[in-house]
């Protein structure tokens, strides 16, 4: 069974669709039992970074991610979430990958909305990915590389478009909104 | 590269597809549905559902139909049609819509704007402006351009901007169902102004019309309804010339 953490984030509808789609059941929960037995955890999200932590915080459900030892996906405010800290609303998040999220210096349009391909790539997420891809972004913020980055994709400048570290996966993009590609790599993290 | 994105637009009427000239002379179209599953395999970027007869009976029937859409259609949607609160945004965001998009009823309520954006996220709250050139100014026009505004296209799009808004639909009443072309004027002019994205619309009819737009204004996106629902321009077709005219899309 598939998990799609229930919290204040949108979207969360659009990732069980898109499993459906895949021939993949899925439960949508918050119950800290549930989540650990799922064979797989989605943290789906669009939403904004400091109330999303502060609803984790308040349910326990910080730690309860933390412990998951399954294969865990975060997609895009889900990504933001597993760095250390976002400048959206001052938020200390938590801390699975190794850096920051900070938002883009207004010199070209904000929100980075549409399809955008990569500028770099590696890791079994993105197996049969190739640079020329698109996917589908829709963010303010973005995280800074590091040493979890397995892929980059350039709008004002280079950030993370996928990040891995032990059990932990996450994209900025919606693989769920991503059309075929999209497919693709959720096919891949359900066969992890 | 952040691709310029092609958004064809379906207007829903009861159910099924419709489109007219400058908003009149209603023709069917199709299913919804079926018709976005055929853009979706063209190659199209988003789309966007207008209901445009929507009225409060309506509204539990585009829920239905957005479901429907959701569960069928793996990039993302915009809905719009008679919104008038939260509450509404609330129920078609749950039936699976990625944006929504309101129009008069952000000219009566510009608080709406914001109430959306920070329950929701900018992100998902277009603001559609539809605009007409009234002794030589381009105004604001709403109730699908009958009734005229004393606001100013450019000034009514910064103040959404200001209050929240994602992106901004930009329509030229002038152009709109004419075939003759996007305005690029006033396309230009508000896409220089704001920096949130700004989708042309109205106007399209041949495949350099697209071109002309992406070339000589900043927009992110463009989007067209008739020229596609009559199959007088492919998706891919279209795709193919704006890559040899040099214009980033996505194939």
């Amino acid at each position: 069974m598939i998990a799609i953490l229930k919290y204040n984030a949108g979207n969360i509808t659009s990732v069980k669709n898109a499993l459906n789609r895949l021939g993949f059941a899925s439960i949508i929960t918050d119950d800290p039992d549930e989540l650990g037995s799922a064979d797989k955890v989605i943290i789906p999200g669009v939403g904004e970074a400091s109330s999303a932590m502060k609803y984790l915080r308040e349910r326990g459900l910080d730690n309860t991610i933390l412990a998951l030892t399954q294969p865990v996906l975060g997609i895009c405010l889900g990504l933001q979430l597993m760095c250390r800290y976002s400048e959206e609303g001052d938020t200390k998040c938590l801390g699975i990958f190794e850096t920051d999220v900070r938002l883009f210096p207004p010199v070209d349009k904000i929100p980075h909305m549409g399809w955008n391909n990569f500028l770099t790539l590696k890791g079994d997420l993105l197996k049969g990915v190739s640079l020329e891809d698109d996917v589908y972004y829709v963010h303010s913020y973005y995280s800074e590389i590091c040493q979890s980055t397995t892929a980059t994709c350039d709008y004002i400048l280079p950030f993370c478009a996928a990040l891995e570290t032990k059990n932990f996966y996450a994209v900025q993009f919606h693989p769920e909104k991503s059309a075929g590609i999209g497919e693709k790599i959720l096919q891949n993290f359900l066969n992890l | 590269m952040l691709k310029r994105r092609i958004i064809p637009c379906l207007d829903i009427k009861e159910g099924r597809t419709v489109k007219g000239v400058n908003f009149k002379n209603l023709r069917d179209a199709g299913d919804p549905v079926e018709l976005a599953k055929l853009y979706v395999k063209q190659g199209a970027d988003e789309l966007v559902f207008l209901d445009i007869t929507a009225t409060i009976e309506n509204r539990k029937a585009l829920a239905g139909l957005v479901e429907r859409i959701a569960g069928e259609i793996n990039i993302p949607f915009t809905v719009g049609g008679g919104i008038e609160s939260v509450n509404d945004v609330s129920a078609l965001l749950k039936a699976g819509a990625d944006k929504v998009t309101i129009n008069s009823s952000a000219v009566r309520k510009p608080e709406l704007i914001s109430e959306i954006a920070s329950q929701f996220g900018s992100q998902c709250i277009v603001v559609a402006i539809d605009t007409k050139l009234i002794n030589d100014e381009w105004m604001v026009v709403v109730n699908g351009g009958r009734t005229p505004t004393t606001l100013y296209a450019v000034s009514w799009a910064l103040n959404v901007e200001d209050l929240g808004a994602g992106e901004i639909l930009l329509t030229s009443m002038n152009n709109d169902g004419t075939k003759s072309g996007f305005s690029i004027d006033i396309t230009g002019e508000v896409s220089r102004s704001v920096n949130i994205p700004v989708i042309a619309s109205g106007g399209a009819g041949l495949m350099k019309h697209f071109s002309e737009v992406f070339f000589n204004t900043g927009c992110s996106a463009a989007l067209a309804a008739s020229i596609f629902h009559f199959r007088e321009i492919d998706i891919r077709d279209l795709k193919r010339y704006l890559l040899n005219e040099n214009i980033s899309v996505r194939c």
